[in-house]
């Protein structure tokens, strides 16, 4: 412990984005050899704090210390020059660059990419990574993306890399030859800050946590003295339970049912095939699968956005009459009260408009109620003052645009929509991603309700954890296909992995 | 039917030529990712500061033959360029450093462009006195239009050949007659230009290769596709968007110039200019931002501008029209073959037309 150094010291950092202050007042110290977890709830500064070290913010006021010299860090230049290396959540990559293109992208002398190239199988060479210098990030996978990050700031000769949430978007696999690379660097003497709302890569990885909660230092402590119930509490503020909720199901009817649904996408790729199963009322249904197996065109097809090659989707009715949705237009389906709650990848894609406030996007559901030519304003108002009030929603008023929202508040604002128009159905895809604990749980709690009132509740997670505590039955889908359907109480966590992987799970075994 | 051809080629050129500046500067500006339609009005503004200047320049000396050839060309060169610069700055500064929308911003200074060469150049048509609406700068354009001696050598060297080849009988006749023909057509096609015409060949070759080949291409690159990428690599975004928009207009202002002085042969009249702006912009699309093809795309579109007077017509003006719009549907089919194709490289940056602010999110 006596042996370690401070790299990094930053000492009464503050930074204000108009009125609100994103970070106040914070001491940090980032150590070399080390690995430090940052912790924080959506919008408790820990990306502005990094952003600030790594010259893309400026504090408005307090000092950064590296190897005890006070530094001015104005620009990422600045930063590179004192070996400060940033892997940002949103790539900072120009698509239709080549890998070294971009690796080599503001620096100064002669233009030579062969040179380049060599150095940066160099740099492969020696942590173990894989990328082709001459690749187009335009072809390339997140993983290797985000690898192509890693390699730019080691290209710079980098001695502290902070990472904000890298394993967002990577698979279990992936994460875990990132984690060994991360290590691999620890043990050459590199600091590393990595950001992250996942508590057991967190326990897994880190050697030291440090959190923020509404943009102030809380405290820092070894991992090994702690653990997640601790670190959450000092997110939050105050305790809270990490058991998800899991009422048993209320007189569960088919609400509804699926039978040999397949889909095509545009380029001729079955996407679907011979899909079936039924979604009960009064219950919350999983499902799992690699993402691109087959989920966003599933729940695209029910909420009639997706045209479907053959099978049948139909909704069957409080007294039992079955109606086929396939052919309906989005409008009809949407009046049945199916309601699609949809996080893509780019969270204002297709649920809310980024550039409108909450209470105009409110409107988006209900513009069309009502006789009069004129639109009736004062009822989304009302809807959003109400959203933000019940879901906590953390934001200066309601006419601010959704898009200077952090995430989890954006997603609060998009699913507490969903779910005032009291729909018979909720679909809901990727509904926690990226969020905190506490916004996570509070999504969580949302659906219980939900499923409490009798909805016929679908959840597409990521977080096979989650999933099986959550959900009354999980779907895994394999490549499109049914992989097969097991009850969420008593599933284990392999047995659903290998059936995500292979059809049916462990036939081979 | 050669003759035609002959006649057509150099004149197919030397309507390029305005159209080569005007797009290679809006390809080094869409480059940073600033979307200019101010082009137009930057090359009126070029034109009549050129005018200006050699306006200025005619009217201070004693008389005519007291003309240096070497100040008739530099001081409407140098009003060109500082009046398109100044364009440029205008531009940058309302959409770079005050984030204006950069269409309205580059509609407003076409128009702006197109008014101020009007009213100057009607102001000048007064001042000279003259009794045509137009203003007349020959001498200026004589020196302009100056161009080196090397088609009329290649001429004689032909006509020397075709008499060697002469004495040889009937076949050799025939054959020196061809060789002749050739060293004309070679010299008449190639090299019997003024300098400016070379000088934008030029530029667009040096362009291709900057954007291409070097660091500050690469970077520029950079902030046209991604500017948050670039100025977390620590290109300066601002910089690179003022210098390459100010670069490209006064490439682009050079075109307005050459269309006074070597294509109207020094004879300023409002409007003449047409449409010649929106035809680069256009260029810029049919080329997919490459400069080097910009040579060859802008003489093609030259001919297409012109083609309607060499295709007999007769007396019908509506087939004439027809044949006018042939470069613009040439660039629909272009934008419609190239967006069906849908390759990442062949697209326009990817944020143009979008300011950039750091601490935006």
């Amino acid at each position: 412990m006596e042996t370690k150094v401070a790299s990094v010291k930053m000492r009464n950092i503050t930074k204000s984005f108009g009125p609100v202050i994103a970070n106040d007042r914070v001491w940090l110290d980032i150590y070399k050899g080390e690995i430090l977890a940052l912790l924080g709830e959506n919008g408790s500064g820990k990306t502005t704090l990094m952003n600030m070290l790594s010259g893309i913010y400026y504090p408005d006021e307090g000092d950064i210390f590296i190897d005890d010299k006070k530094v001015v860090i104005r620009s990422p230049k600045d930063a590179f020059a004192h070996r400060i290396g940033m892997i940002h959540q949103h790539f900072k990559l120009v698509d239709v660059l080549s890998a070294a293109e971009n690796i080599i992208l503001g620096l100064e002398g002669k233009l030579d990419l062969k040179a380049a190239s060599e150095k940066i199988r160099q740099i492969c060479d020696a942590y173990g990574f894989e990328v082709d210098p001459d690749q187009k990030i335009y072809d390339m996978s997140v993983s290797q993306k985000q690898t192509v990050e890693i390699v730019k700031v080691l290209y710079r000769g980098a001695d502290i890399l902070i990472l904000d949430e890298p394993t967002a978007v990577l698979t279990p696999q992936e994460t875990e030859k990132l984690f060994a690379v991360l290590r691999n660097m620890r043990n050459d003497g590199k600091a590393i800050v990595i950001i992250t709302h996942k508590m057991h890569e967190v326990e897994e990885l880190s050697d030291r946590v440090a959190v923020l909660r509404h943009g102030q230092f809380i405290g820092d402590m070894l991992t090994r003295d702690t653990n997640a119930q601790e670190m959450t509490n000092m997110m939050v503020g105050h305790s809270v339970t990490l058991n998800i909720d899991r009422p048993e199901p209320v007189d569960p009817k088919p609400r509804i049912e699926v039978r040999n649904l397949t889909v095509r996408s545009i380029d001729g790729i079955l996407k679907l095939q011979d899909v079936s199963f039924t979604a009960m009322s009064g219950e919350i249904l999983g499902i799992a699968g690699i993402s691109g197996s087959g989920q966003k065109e599933l729940l695209e097809a029910i909420a009639g956005l997706q045209p479907v090659e053959k099978g049948s989707i139909c909704y069957v009715e409080e007294d039992g009459t079955h109606d086929e949705l396939l052919g309906k237009d989005p409008l009809r389906i949407a009046e049945k009260g199916i309601a699609l709650s949809f996080v893509p990848e780019d969270r204002l894609g297709m649920g809310l408009v980024g550039a409108m406030d909450i209470s105009d996007n409110m409107m988006l559901r209900s513009f069309r109620k009502g006789r009069s030519i004129f639109t009736d304003r004062k009822s989304p108002r009302k809807l959003a003052q109400k959203v933000v009030r019940d879901l906590d929603v953390k934001t200066p008023n309601i006419e601010t645009p959704v898009s200077k929202l952090s995430g989890g508040n954006v997603q609060k604002v998009l699913v507490g929509r969903e779910i005032a128009e009291a729909p018979k159905v909720l679909l809901t895809a990727y509904a926690v991603r990226g969020l905190d604990i506490n916004s996570s749980y509070t999504i969580y709690e949302l659906l219980n309700q939900q499923k409490k009132k009798g909805v016929a509740v679908i959840y597409v997670g990521e977080d096979l954890d989650v999933l099986l505590e959550l959900c009354d039955r999980i779907l895994v889908l394999c490549a499109g296909k049914v992989s097969g359907i097991v009850p969420g109480r008593g599933a284990k966590k392999r047995d659903v992995g290998m059936m995500m992987t292979r059809l049916g799970g462990n036939s081979n075994e | 039917m050669f003759e035609a051809i002959l006649s057509f080629l150099p004149r197919a050129v030397s309507q390029g030529i305005p159209l080569l500046y005007g797009s290679t500067g809006e390809i080094i500006t869409q480059k940073s990712g600033n979307m200019n339609l101010g082009i137009p009005g930057v090359m009126y503004v070029g034109g009549i500061c050129g005018v200006i200047g050699a306006f200025i320049y005619e009217q201070s000396l004693p008389s005519p033959e007291a003309m240096i050839p070497f100040f008739a060309v530099l001081i409407p060169l140098l009003f060109c360029l500082l009046g398109s610069l100044l364009m440029g700055a205008l531009f940058c500064f309302l959409t770079v450093t005050l984030r204006a929308n950069q269409n309205v911003t580059g509609l407003a200074m076409t128009t702006f462009g197109v008014g101020f060469g009007n009213f100057f150049g009607g102001s000048l048509v007064k001042l000279a006195g003259a009794d045509m609406p137009y203003l007349a700068l020959t001498a200026t354009s004589n020196c302009f239009k100056k161009t080196l001696p090397l088609a009329a050598i290649l001429n004689s060297w032909g006509d020397s050949i075709d008499e060697a080849c002469g004495k040889m009988g009937v076949f050799g006749d025939k054959l020196g007659n061809v060789i002749d023909f050739i060293f004309d057509a070679f010299g008449e096609v190639l090299l019997n230009y003024s300098f400016l015409v070379y000088l934008a060949i030029i530029i667009a070759l040096i362009a291709s290769f900057i954007i291409n080949r070097t660091r500050t291409g690469l970077h520029l690159r950079a902030v046209g596709e991604n500017p948050a990428t670039a100025d977390s690599a620590g290109i300066n975004v601002n910089l690179y968007k003022y210098v390459a928009t100010c670069l490209g207009c006064m490439i682009a202002g050079l075109g307005g110039l050459y269309y006074v002085m070597d294509y109207a042969n020094g004879i300023w009249a409002n409007n003449a200019f047409g449409d010649r702006g929106w035809l680069a912009i256009a260029l810029v699309i049919f080329t997919v931002w490459r400069p080097n093809v910009g040579v060859v795309a802008s003489f093609l579109f030259g001919g297409l501008y012109i083609l309607h007077m060499y295709i007999p017509s007769g007396m019908n003006l509506a087939v004439k029209e027809l044949y006018k719009m042939l470069p613009y549907v040439v660039t629909i089919i272009v934008l419609i073959i190239s967006s069906l194709r849908n390759q990442r490289d062949k697209q326009p940056p990817q944020s143009l037309g979008l300011p950039y602010f750091r601490e935006d999110r």
